[in-house]
């Protein structure tokens, strides 16, 4: 029997979570189970069979990693926005997704799309996962006692032989107001209530939760998941998606790629060697890192530079991947100054090692490299439309007309936003004085 | 301290004319007259303490009596009779410094130990024995220098380091930029450039590696010169200790962390402005909870006038700050500097790594500290009571763990950075405590070791053969400041490409993606109970 992993330092102290995770049921560690039979699933439902004779019947968890060890993974990635919020069919971010097949390996993939729920605009979408149809009642009496629940539904699936075995969603539309208890916002109010289930309720996991937005994923390949989540039914004005090539925990559809926080989506290509530091640096100010991925830390982040502390797309983008000390110190005093000083403010929010990844949110998406440049990142613009992508291919598969491609240097933001939010910087190293993305 | 003797200063050194001779090279002396003569000279009891622990080899066919081994032994240990023209040693009063043996030209000194020690034994070990007797003769405390020497277990090799494989690549410091930049001190939870923040005065090292306190009269004059320059040149700091900062010095006010300790030496306001960060010296990880004590005769005309005292009176350091009896005394305290310097300069506050480390570190933060120090039970000290430093005080690395994690549960983590000190070794030492969650680290006796000092643990006599530790002025010209310079210069040189070497493996191209990052650490033959406390994992998960 393995050792037990409740006591592997890291996830021990600093995430208590982690050992409640580790515990949950999940098949590398029988002996933990034995907590969960009175939650057993109904039996005929995936995990509800035992595993044998004379055996203490295991869950299976799709939502928690087996493993208590940080997820290594490849991928591929695209996202485009239709700046003139033109809704569009789930149908081109598959085609996008399917063309580079490849770069994922059918253990992994999914979307986001904003504007996909434009009768309910104004309530927040929660997609929830859970490892079965009975663990909703627990998440659902707290979620009671937190927010107004409007509308709860099930996740219309294509149910098929693939997808066999898989998790039970669903989606609530919850209103906030009303709510707040001793909160100053609803941001902190739904993180504080999304962080909750994410870490108390072992078999239920928060996918997204945003306003006319909402997340799709699991284990598989992605256009496969497409169809499944009945994507082509859906119409959204951003759409990001990602395929995924996992290294390890081949089964948990938690693990897979969009993460997402309020309206904060994230998909991501690449490790993040500074995670270490990062997640305990989110912590520090109430994010929890349920999932041992180093992606979720992305969207906090981004979260707390942005919606919490105030900063600047550009400013945060800075944080992340920052200049190096040797091009800052050239600078003129004032920009000198500024970035110095967000060095150093935020120098455990850097993120180190090599990424690309689409930051989607209401208003648009961010694009990112790490600030060498170890991972792709492409940009396309037709039309009212701007594609980011790890390929080239990939934009041009939906995209034949496109009018310009480039490659964004190491560490350049892109930020494409609606053109109702405000003009995109393109990340062709000048971007602070050459918006070109303007829209007609 | 009262009455104080020391392991190896031997009461029979005046008149060395009684050895029997060395074994090697020479047949024994015959006579028994000079025989009769030296134990004539040994005092009733002495036989209790004089059994030598070191053996000074010569081989006299390739001596060339050139007796430099006579002039640079400072412990009265070598000397020559011309009336044979044999250069002898007094064994006992030999403490491997390794000066003679290093200066010899024929090269044919090599000290060894003298004998199997007393017979062996678990629990009584040699160097038990001849504590007791010698403390049975003298009735004082043993007194000793620099850390604790103790087979206790080291967490720092216990611990290995992460590498990329594959998933992510490793980064070559030859092609790409490795940032090894670090600000210490109180940082704003939040920064928005364009609006008028806090901005709070930060020190910045070019590499998160700075000499630790070690006051003039401790050190010589000479190595902190050495120290002062190579900080200036390496883009990091040297620190005065409790001993002042001389009049010479003051102009490397931007590379000096100048000290506050309970003796309040040389404090006053130009003092505190000679400096670029303030600290305040609540205690060494070599002797916490004690003071310090420099006696007389060490104190010149130098020390005299650089620590405010008068020529040749003991410099006491009381074992508390006697206007520091707790927590809101040390917040006073620490504003009055700043007051002083008109918050000009980060504050820091050493203390030595104890127990309930992590929630005294979390009161100084609270108390407005803008940097910690944390000094563990290996520190090195100029003279301190041989028990006390073997058996007080905690691992740095333990301490330093649980106080960044407490910080950061606290959610006061950028509000203070912390230095780690205490015997780090190596810059593997250094990348571990950084991961561990320090900003950066001291080091004193890794920079001893760089200009020449042996480990022979004499700080305390001022006698250091190697100039180190001693300010006596035919000793001192031993060390010049440039060459200490040049060494410590290449030490740190050495231990920044070693970093970024380590940087470049875990695929990371800052330090600060580092700090604190203990993914990048693994525990190996640790508890589950060790692990939790460093916040580790076990090697292979
Ligand atoms: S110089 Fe040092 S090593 Fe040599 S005899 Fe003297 S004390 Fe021993
Ligand atoms: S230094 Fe060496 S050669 Fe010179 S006297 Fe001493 S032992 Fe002999
Ligand atoms: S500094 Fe000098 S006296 Fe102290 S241990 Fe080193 S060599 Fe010996």
């Amino acid at each position: 029997m393995p050792t037990c992993p409740g006591t592997c330092g890291t996830g021990f102290s600093q995430f208590p979570s982690r050992e409640k995770i580790m515990n949950s049921g999940s098949r590398t560690f029988p002996h933990a189970s034995m907590i969960n039979t009175s939650l057993s699933a109904p039996r005929g439902y995936p995990g509800g069979e035992s595993q044998g004779e004379g055996e203490v019947p295991r869950r299976k968890s799709f939502v928690r990693s087996p493993y208590d060890e940080k997820d290594l993974s490849a991928c591929g990635l695209i996202g485009f926005v239709n700046r003139d919020r033109r809704r569009e069919s789930g149908e081109r971010i598959i085609r996008a997704i399917a063309n580079m097949h490849d770069r994922g390996n059918g253990l992994g993939g999914g979307f986001a799309a904003y504007g996909i729920y434009p009768e309910r605009a104004d309530l927040y979408a929660l997609h929830v996962m859970y490892d079965d149809p009975h663990d909703a009642k627990q998440v659902e009496e707290y979620l009671k006692r937190q927010v107004v629940v409007e509308a709860a539904e099930e996740i219309p699936l294509f149910e098929s032989r693939r997808f066999s075995d898989h998790p039970y969603f669903k989606r609530y539309f919850v209103d906030l107001r009303e709510r707040l208890n001793g909160h100053d916002n609803e941001g902190d109010y739904l993180v504080d209530t999304v962080m909750h289930i994410n870490v108390n309720f072992e078999h239920a996991f928060v996918m997204s939760s945003g306003k006319n937005m909402g997340t799709f994923k699991g284990v598989g390949f992605p256009e496969d998941l497409g169809e499944f989540f009945r994507l082509p039914e859906y119409e959204g004005y951003i759409w990001t998606g990602h395929s995924r090539f996992p290294t390890n925990s081949p089964g948990w559809w938690g693990g897979a790629h969009p993460f997402a926080l309020l309206d904060w989506t994230i998909v991501h290509n690449g490790e993040i060697s500074s995670y270490g530091i990062n997640m305990r640096y989110v912590k520090m100010f109430g994010y929890e890192c349920t999932l041992m991925t180093d992606t979720e830390v992305v969207a906090y982040l981004f979260d707390l530079l942005v919606r919490r502390h105030g900063l600047s797309f550009e400013d945060a983008c800075k944080v992340l991947a920052p200049p190096f000390w040797k091009d800052i110190d050239v600078l003129e005093e004032e920009e000198r100054f500024t970035l110095t000083h967000l060095r150093s403010v935020y120098a455990s929010a850097a993120l180190n090692g090599p990424f690309a990844f689409l930051l989607g949110f209401s208003g648009g998406i961010i694009g990112l490299n790490d600030r060498v440049k170890l991972r792709p990142l492409v940009v396309g613009r037709g039309g009212e439309s701007v594609y980011l992508s790890s390929e080239e291919a990939a934009i041009r598969t939906i995209c034949p007309e496109v009018e310009e491609i480039w490659a964004p240097v190491a560490g350049e933001p892109v930020i494409v936003l609606l053109e109702s939010v405000g003009e995109s910087r393109d990340g062709r190293g000048n971007q602070r004085q050459r918006p070109v993305l303007q829209g007609a | 301290m009262g009455n104080t003797t020391t392991l190896s200063d031997n009461p029979r050194v005046s008149n060395p004319a009684n050895t029997n001779g060395s074994k090697s090279g020479l047949p024994p002396a015959t006579s028994p007259k000079s025989d009769l003569m030296g134990l004539q000279s040994l005092r009733p009891d002495d036989h209790f303490h004089s059994y030598p622990e070191y053996f000074v080899e010569r081989r006299h066919e390739e001596c060339i009596r050139c007796l430099v081994c006579v002039r640079q032994c400072p412990y009265d240990c070598t000397y020559y009779d011309p009336d044979r023209d044999v250069v002898y040693n007094v064994h006992q009063n030999c403490v491997n410094c390794k000066r003679c043996v290093a200066m010899c030209p024929t090269h044919c000194i090599r000290i060894e130990r003298f004998d199997s020690g007393f017979r062996d034994n678990g629990h009584w070990g040699t160097h038990l024995v001849r504590g007791l007797r010698k403390q049975a003769d003298t009735g004082g405390v043993l007194l000793t220098g620099l850390g604790n020497d103790l087979p206790y277990p080291s967490y720092f090799d216990r611990i290995v380091l992460d590498a990329s494989q594959v998933t992510n690549p490793s980064i070559d410091p030859l092609r790409e930029p490795m940032e090894l930049r670090t600000y210490l001190g109180r940082k704003p939870e939040s920064y928005r450039p364009g609006s008028p923040g806090e901005v709070f005065p930060n020190i910045l090292c070019e590499i998160p590696v700075l000499f630790a306190p070690m006051s003039f009269g401790a050190i010589s004059y000479n190595f902190q010169h050495g120290l002062a320059l190579a900080a200036q040149e390496m883009g990091t700091y040297f620190n005065t200790g409790e001993g002042g900062l001389h009049p010479d010095f003051r102009k490397f006010r931007d590379s000096v962390i100048v000290q506050v300790a309970s003796g309040r030496f040389g404090v006053d306001p130009d003092y505190l402005l000679s400096s670029a960060a303030c600290e305040i010296k609540i205690g060494q990880g070599a002797k916490p909870g004690i003071g310090g004590h420099l006696p007389g005769e060490k104190v010149n005309a130098e020390i005299s006038r650089t620590r405010m005292i008068p020529v040749g009176t003991d410099a006491l350091s009381p074992a508390p700050q006697h206007d520091i009896y707790s927590i809101e005394d040390l917040r006073l305290l620490i504003y009055a500097i700043k007051e002083a310097t008109e918050y000009t300069r980060p504050v820091s506050v050493k203390i030595a790594a104890v127990h309930n480390t992590a929630a005294i570190v979390s009161g100084i933060v609270r108390a407005g500290a803008d940097i910690v120090v944390i000094d563990g039970f290996r520190g090195g000290t100029g003279a301190a009571p041989m028990i006390i430093r073997d058996h007080v005080g905690i691992p740095v690395e333990v301490a330093l763990a649980q106080a960044d994690q407490r910080l950061r549960e606290e959610g006061i983590r950028h509000q203070a950075s912390i230095i780690a000190a205490g015997g780090i070794r190596n810059s593997a030492d250094v990348v571990k405590a950084i991961a561990l969650g320090a900003d950066a680290v001291y080091i004193a006796t890794s920079a001893m070791i760089a200009v020449g000092c042996t480990l022979c643990q004499q700080c305390h006599r001022g006698l250091c053969a190697w100039g180190i530790t001693t300010n006596r002025p035919d000793l001192l010209p031993r060390l010049p400041a440039d060459q200490a310079a040049g060494r410590l210069t290449g030490l740190l040189r050495g231990w920044q490409h070693e970093i970024q070497e380590m940087l470049g493996l875990m695929g990371l191209n800052s330090i600060e993606s580092l700090r604190g990052n203990r993914l990048k650490l693994r525990g190996v033959g640790l508890t589950q109970l060790e692990l939790q406390t460093l916040g580790i994992r076990q090697a292979g998960l």
